[in-house]
C-alpha cells in the first residue's frame, strides 16, 4: 500500500464533512502516513483464512418485543435545535437529493 | 473522618447515620472548591443537585429505609455519560450546552443505590487522547504533579479521585482511557467485560470496544462500585444477559494457587521503561510469595494490538461522530447550504485529535481500503483473542505494566501522534479482546511518581481479576499520596 | 419472451429490475419503541434512539424480523444468518448521518416471485433497513434546488422497512408494473405491509437498460423517486426509450441514478457513477447477527397464508379456466376466490359463478355471501328462471340482506319463466316473422347476428323483459340449426 497522498487525505476530509486548510492538510497527510506506516505491520499479516472479529462477546438474536415505549415531549427535542420552525428542525437549502 | 476516607467507609457510616451524607458532599464540595483551579478535574461541578441527593439519602436513614449500596457516596462522571437535564460535553465544542433529555443507565443504576453524583469530569475530546490534554476546555493536571498529565481519556476521573475530590469515578476505556490514567494518577481503574456493563448512555468513540468502568482509591471501592454498575439492559444489544456475581465475595481469598502468566510482549514493548518493568516484576513477585503460581507467558499477536486498534477505533468513530453535523443539537455554524453548514459545523467544533482520527478512520472504510485496513484489522483481532485464549489455557490472570511510563509532562507528546498512541501499548489487548482488566498502584517510577500494573482476566471472570487486584493492592509499597 | 420497441431497424430488449421498499407493519420502529404511525403532528413519535442522540442505542425489534421472514418465505426465498450494516452518508433527514441496513448478509436470498402470466421472476434478496424521516424544502414551490430552506420531521426515522431486489428478469413497463401490483398483493395477503403507495408505505427504484437481442445487457441506470404504478410504467418506458434513441445515434449510456419528474415526464440526472456515494459500509458494532433457527422459520411456514398465485390457480383448476382468466384474478384480488370455489362446489355453473364475481360483486358485504345461496341463483338463472338483469337485482338484494334468491326473486316479483313457456313464445315470434327467419336461417355469421338483435327484442316485448337474452338466443340457434 502507497502513503496516503495529500489528494486522499484532501478527498477523505470531504467525506467526512471536514474543512481543511492548506497547512492542516499538510500535516494531517504527514501524521495520517506515520500511523499508517505502523500499521504495516498488520497489513504484512497472511490472515485469509482467520474469521475477522467485529464483537468480542459472541451474542445473537438480541430482540425486544414491539412494544411501544414513551419518546420525548416535541418541545423538549426541539429546545436541543440550533433552529426549528413548525414543530420541525430547519435546516439551510438542502442542495440535492438524498443518495 | 475527611476526603481521605475509602468509599466503604464513608458508606458505612452514612448507612449507619454516623454521618450524614450532606456533610459527606460537603467536605469533598470543599475539597473541589480548593483545589480544582489548579487540577481542572471537573468540566461541571453540580453541587445543587448533589445536594438534593444527599438530602434524600439522610432522609430515608432518618426513615429507617434502605438507602442503597451506595448511600451518600460523591461520585465523579466522566462528561461523556448522558445526565438528564445536565450538559454533557465529550469535552467537545461541538456539544457545548447540549442537555440530554435522557440517564445513561449506569447514572440511573448510581441513582437507585444511593450515589451522589457531584460533577462531570473532563476528558480527551470524545475519549480520544491519552493525556486529556485533548480538551476543548483545557487540559486536566496531575494531582501528583501539576506539571505532568493525568493520562487519559479519563483523566478528570482519574485526577478527581486522586486528589480526593471524590471517592469513586466512572470512566470510559476504548483503548485503555481508564487504566492509563489510573495508573499516571496512582489509583485503581478497571475496564469491564465488553457487554458487563451497559454503553446505554455513554457517547459512543469506538461502540465494539467502549466500557464503562469504576475508577477509585481502593479495589474494594472499584468492586462495590463495578457491582452496582455491571448487568444486563434491554437497551443494549451488546450487554451480556447473566446476572453479575458478587465480586467483592472473594477479596480477601489471596491468591495461593492461581497461576499467574507475566506476558512477555507487553513488558518489552515499543517505549517500555525500565523502571516500571522493575516494579511490575516486584509486584509479581509479591504474588508469587502470597503463594501464587508465576511464569512469563507470549501472546505473539499482541504485538498487532496498537496497529489493529488504530485502524478499528477510528473507523468506528468516523461513523459515530458523523451525527454532530448542526441540524438537531448542539453548535452550529450557519451557512447558505446545508452542505456548507455541516463543513463550517464540524470544522469549528471538532478539535484536532478528533478530525485526525474521522479521517484515518474514513479513509480506513473508504472504498477499496475495506479489505486492506479495517477488514484486515478485525482478522488481527482474532488473533489477538486466539493467542490470549492459549494463554488463558495456562494461567487464571495475566500480568503487565499498565503503561510504557509513569506521568508525563503536558505537552510532551502532542506534537506526535503515533508517540502519544503508544501509551496504550499494554492497555489495548483487553479493548480488543472483550476481557476484563484492571490497573492496580505499585510503588513509584524512578522520578517518585506511581506505576500501574495491570492485571487482566479472561472474559466474565472479573471476579479473580478484583481478587488478584487486592492481593496486589495489600502486597504493594506504601502509597505517596498527592500533596 | 423479449418485447422489443416498435419503429426501430434494431430488436431491443428492455431489462428491468426493481428495489422495492415496503414499510412493515409493526408497531413500533425498527430500532425503538416509538409509534410505527402516519399522518402524526411531525416530530411526536421520536426519543434519543430513533433521533439519533449521543450515547443511544439501537435494539432490533422481534416483529420486523419475522415479519421480513415472512415476505421472505412467501417469496420462496431462503432465510440466513444476516448482520446488519451502516451506509454512511449524510443527508438531514438521517439522525445518525448512517443508515442502518442489511448490506452483504441479508436475511432473505434467492428467491423467486411468479407472475399472474404464469412469468417467474427471480428474487435476489429481502433484506431489512431503516427508513429516514422527512425533509419538506420551503419555498420555490417545494422544489428542491430552489427552496429557502428545508423542515425536517423524524416521526419516519427509524420506520422498518424490507428492500425487495428482483433479479434483471423483467422485459418492459408493463412487466414492472405487474410484477410490483403482485408484490403488493403478497405483501397485504401476508400483513407484512399495509403497501400503500399514496402514503410512501410501498416506494420503487428501477434499474433499467437496453440490449439488441443478439447482445449481452447494457449498462443500466436507476430511477428513483417512482411513487405510483404509473409512474413507474411511464419512466421505464421513458427511460428505456432514451436509451435506446442514444444507442441508435451511436451514443454510450452512462451508468448514472436518474430522478424521475413526474410532471415533466422524463427522468433527469441525479449522479454519475464518478459522482457515486462512497457509503463505507461496515459491520454495525451496535447490533449483533441474526440468525433465525429452523423452528422460528418453521413456525413462519406454518402460519403464510394461501398466496394469490396459489390461490388463483386452484379457483382455475375448480373453474376450468386458465389461471390468467382476468375474473379468476379479479376474484382472488378481492377475496372472493372462497366464495366462488363454494358456490361451483355446490354445483353452480362455474363460467356464470364468475361473471357474477367480476362484474356484480365489486361491492361491500360481498365476501359474506353463502357460496349456497350463490349456487342456488346461478341455477335459477342457468334454469331460465331469471334474466341476467334479474339475477344481478337479486344478488345485490342478497348482499345487502343476507336473504334467500328463491323469495328474494317472488318479493320482486320476477315471474318464474319457465323453460317450456319462452320455447312457446319463441316459436310465435318466429311465426308471426316468416321472412326475417328465412333470412336469419340461410344467412351468414354477420347476418345472423344483426337478426338475433331483432327476434330477441320480439321476445322481449312479448314477455315483457322478462326472458333471458342468452336463452332466446340458445334457442333461436337451436330451432335455425335443427
Ligand atoms: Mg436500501
Ligand atoms: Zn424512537
Amino acid at each position: 500500500m502507497a502513503h496516503i497522498t495529500r489528494d486522499e487525505v484532501a478527498h477523505v476530509a470531504r467525506l467526512a464533512r471536514l474543512r481543511l486548510t492548506e497547512d492542516e492538510l499538510e500535516t494531517f497527510t504527514e501524521q495520517l502516513a506515520k500511523v499508517l506506516d505502523h500499521a504495516r505491520d498488520v497489513e504484512a499479516l497472511d490472515v485469509a483464512d482467520v474469521p475477522p472479529t467485529a464483537h468480542p462477546y459472541p451474542l445473537v438474536n438480541v430482540l425486544r418485543p414491539d412494544e411501544e415505549r414513551p419518546g420525548l415531549a416535541r418541545d423538549v427535542v426541539l429546545a436541543e435545535a440550533p433552529a426549528a420552525e413548525d414543530g420541525q428542525f430547519r435546516v439551510p437549502p438542502v442542495l440535492g437529493e438524498a443518495p | 473522618m475527611t476526603t481521605a476516607a475509602t468509599a466503604l467507609d464513608i458508606v458505612a457510616a452514612v448507612r449507619s447515620a454516623d454521618r450524614r451524607a450532606v456533610d459527606v458532599l460537603d467536605d469533598h464540595l470543599a475539597a473541589i472548591e480548593a483545589g480544582d483551579n489548579e487540577i481542572h478535574a471537573f468540566n461541571l461541578v453540580t453541587a445543587a443537585e448533589a445536594r438534593r441527593v444527599a438530602e434524600a439519602v439522610d432522609r430515608r436513614v432518618a426513615a429507617g429505609e434502605d438507602p442503597g449500596p451506595l448511600a451518600g457516596l460523591p461520585v465523579a462522571l466522566k462528561d461523556n455519560l448522558c445526565t438528564a437535564g445536565i450538559p454533557t460535553t465529550c469535552s467537545s465544542r461541538i456539544l457545548e450546552g447540549w442537555r440530554p433529555p435522557y440517564d445513561a443507565t449506569v447514572v440511573e443504576r448510581l441513582a437507585d443505590a444511593g450515589a451522589v453524583v457531584v460533577g462531570k469530569t473532563n476528558l480527551d475530546e470524545f475519549a480520544m487522547g491519552s493525556s486529556t490534554e485533548n480538551s476543548a476546555f483545557g487540559p486536566t493536571r496531575n494531582p501528583h504533579d501539576t506539571t505532568r498529565v493525568p493520562g487519559g481519556s479519563s483523566g478528570g476521573s482519574a485526577a478527581a479521585v486522586a486528589a480526593r475530590f471524590a471517592p469513586l469515578a466512572l470512566g470510559s476505556d476504548t483503548g485503555g482511557s481508564i487504566r492509563q490514567p489510573a495508573a499516571l494518577c496512582g489509583v485503581v481503574g478497571m475496564k469491564p467485560t465488553y457487554g458487563a456493563v451497559s454503553r446505554y448512555g455513554l457517547v459512543a468513540f469506538a461502540s465494539s470496544l467502549d466500557q464503562i468502568g469504576p475508577l477509585a482509591r481502593t479495589v474494594a471501592d472499584a468492586a462495590a462500585l463495578y457491582q452496582v454498575i455491571a448487568g444486563p439492559d434491554p437497551r443494549d444489544a451488546t450487554s451480556i444477559p447473566q446476572p453479575t456475581p458478587d465480586v467483592s465475595a472473594a477479596l480477601a481469598d489471596g491468591v495461593a494457587g492461581l497461576r499467574v502468566g507475566v506476558v512477555t510482549e507487553l513488558c518489552e514493548a515499543e517505549g517500555m521503561q525500565p523502571d516500571v518493568v522493575a516494579r511490575v516484576r516486584q509486584a509479581v513477585a509479591a504474588l508469587e510469595q502470597a503463594g501464587a503460581k508465576v511464569d512469563d507467558v507470549s501472546v505473539p499477536a499482541a504485538v498487532y494490538g496498537l496497529s489493529a486498534y488504530y485502524l478499528i477505533a477510528p473507523a468506528e468513530a468516523s461513523s459515530n461522530l458523523a451525527r454532530y453535523d448542526g441540524v438537531r443539537y448542539g453548535l452550529r455554524v450557519d451557512a447558505p447550504t446545508t452542505g456548507e453548514m455541516y463543513d463550517r459545523t464540524r470544522t469549528a467544533g471538532f478539535g484536532a485529535e478528533v478530525e485526525r482520527r474521522i479521517m484515518l478512520g474514513t479513509y480506513a472504510l473508504s472504498a477499496g481500503y475495506y479489505d486492506a485496513f479495517y477488514g484486515k484489522a478485525q482478522r488481527v483481532r482474532t488473533l489477538i483473542i486466539r493467542d490470549l485464549a492459549a494463554a488463558y489455557e495456562r494461567f487464571d490472570v495475566l500480568v503487565s505494566p499498565t503503561t510504557p511510563s509513569t506521568a508525563f509532562p503536558l505537552g510532551a507528546k502532542t506534537a506526535d501522534p503515533l508517540t502519544m498512541y503508544l501509551n496504550d501499548v499494554c492497555t489495548i489487548p483487553s479493548n480488543l479482546s472483550g476481557q476484563p482488566a484492571i490497573s492496580v498502584p505499585f510503588g513509584a517510577g524512578d522520578d517518585g511518581l506511581p506505576v500501574g500494573v495491570q492485571v487482566m482476566a479472561p472474559a466474565l471472570d472479573e471476579v479473580t481479576l478484583f481478587r488478584v487486584a487486592a492481593a496486589l493492592e495489600a502486597a504493594a509499597p506504601p502509597r505517596e499520596e498527592p500533596a | 419472451m423479449s418485447t422489443t420497441a416498435a419503429g426501430t431497424a434494431t430488436d431491443w430488449e428492455i431489462v428491468v429490475g426493481l428495489e422495492v421498499h415496503a414499510e412493515l407493519a409493526t408497531r413500533t420502529k425498527l430500532f425503538c419503541g416509538c409509534p410505527n404511525r402516519f399522518g402524526d403532528e411531525p416530530n411526536t413519535n421520536v426519543c434519543p434512539v430513533c433521533l439519533g442522540l449521543p450515547g443511544s442505542l439501537p435494539v432490533l425489534n422481534e416483529q420486523a424480523v419475522a415479519l421480513a421472514m415472512r415476505l421472505g418465505r412467501a417469496l420462496h426465498c431462503e432465510v440466513r444468518r444476516s448482520i446488519f450494516a451502516r451506509k454512511n452518508y449524510f443527508y438531514p433527514d438521517m439522525p445518525k448521518d448512517y443508515q442502518i441496513s442489511q448490506y452483504d448478509l441479508p436475511i432473505n436470498v434467492e428467491g423467486w416471485l411468479d407472475l399472474p402470466s404464469g412469468q417467474r421472476i427471480g428474487i435476489e434478496r429481502a433484506h431489512m433497513e431503516e427508513d429516514t424521516g422527512k425533509s419538506t424544502h420551503v419555498g420555490g414551490g417545494g422544489r428542491i434546488h430552489e427552496a429557502g430552506y428545508s423542515l425536517v420531521d423524524y416521526n419516519r426515522a427509524g420506520v422498518p422497512l424490507l428492500e425487495i431486489v428482483s433479479k434483471p428478469d423483467l422485459r418492459s413497463a408493463e412487466d414492472a408494473r405487474t410484477y410490483v401490483s403482485e408484490l403488493r398483493r403478497i405483501l397485504l395477503a401476508t400483513g407484512v405491509s399495509d403497501a400503500k403507495m399514496e402514503e410512501g408505505s410501498l416506494r420503487v427504484d428501477a434499474n433499467v437498460s437496453v440490449h439488441p437481442t443478439d447482445e449481452p445487457f447494457g449498462i443500466r441506470c436507476e430511477i428513483k423517486n417512482l411513487n405510483s404504478l404509473r409512474s413507474l410504467g411511464r419512466a421505464v418506458d421513458y427511460e428505456a426509450r432514451r436509451q435506446i434513441e442514444l444507442r441508435e445515434a451511436g451514443e454510450p449510456v452512462r451508468q448514472e441514478t436518474r430522478h424521475w419528474d413526474e410532471s415533466e415526464g422524463r427522468t433527469g440526472t441525479l449522479r454519475t457513477k464518478e459522482e457515486a456515494e462512497d457509503y463505507r459500509y461496515f459491520p454495525e458494532p451496535d447490533l449483533v447477527p441474526l440468525d433465525p433457527d429452523d423452528e422460528w422459520v418453521a413456525r413462519i411456514d406454518a402460519s403464510l397464508p394461501a398466496l394469490p398465485a396459489e390461490r388463483r390457480s386452484r379457483l382455475a383448476e375448480a373453474a376450468g379456466v386458465a389461471a390468467t382468466t382476468g375474473a379468476v384474478a379479479v376474484a382472488v384480488e378481492r377475496g372472493l376466490d372462497e366464495l366462488t370455489l363454494g358456490a361451483i362446489d355446490a354445483g353452480a355453473d362455474a363460467a356464470r359463478v364468475l361473471t357474477h364475481v367480476e362484474h356484480n360483486l365489486a361491492i361491500d358485504g360481498a365476501e359474506r355471501l353463502d357460496p349456497g345461496k350463490l349456487a342456488a341463483l346461478v341455477s335459477m338463472e342457468t334454469g331460465g328462471e331469471l334474466t341476467a338483469t334479474q339475477a344481478k337485482d337479486v344478488l345485490v338484494e342478497m348482499v345487502a340482506t343476507g336473504g334467500d334468491p328463491a323469495a328474494i326473486a317472488k318479493a320482486k316479483g320476477y315471474e318464474a319463466m319457465g323453460a317450456d313457456a319462452l320455447v312457446a313464445v319463441v316459436d310465435e315470434v318466429i311465426a308471426a316473422h316468416p321472412d326475417e327467419w328465412t333470412r336469419f336461417v340461410e344467412g351468414d355469421g354477420k347476418a345472423r347476428g344483426k337478426l338475433t338483435g331483432f327476434f330477441v327484442g320480439q321476445v322481449m316485448r312479448a314477455t315483457k323483459g322478462q326472458a333471458d337474452g342468452k336463452s332466446v338466443t340458445d334457442l333461436l340457434r337451436r330451432r335455425a340449426d335443427a
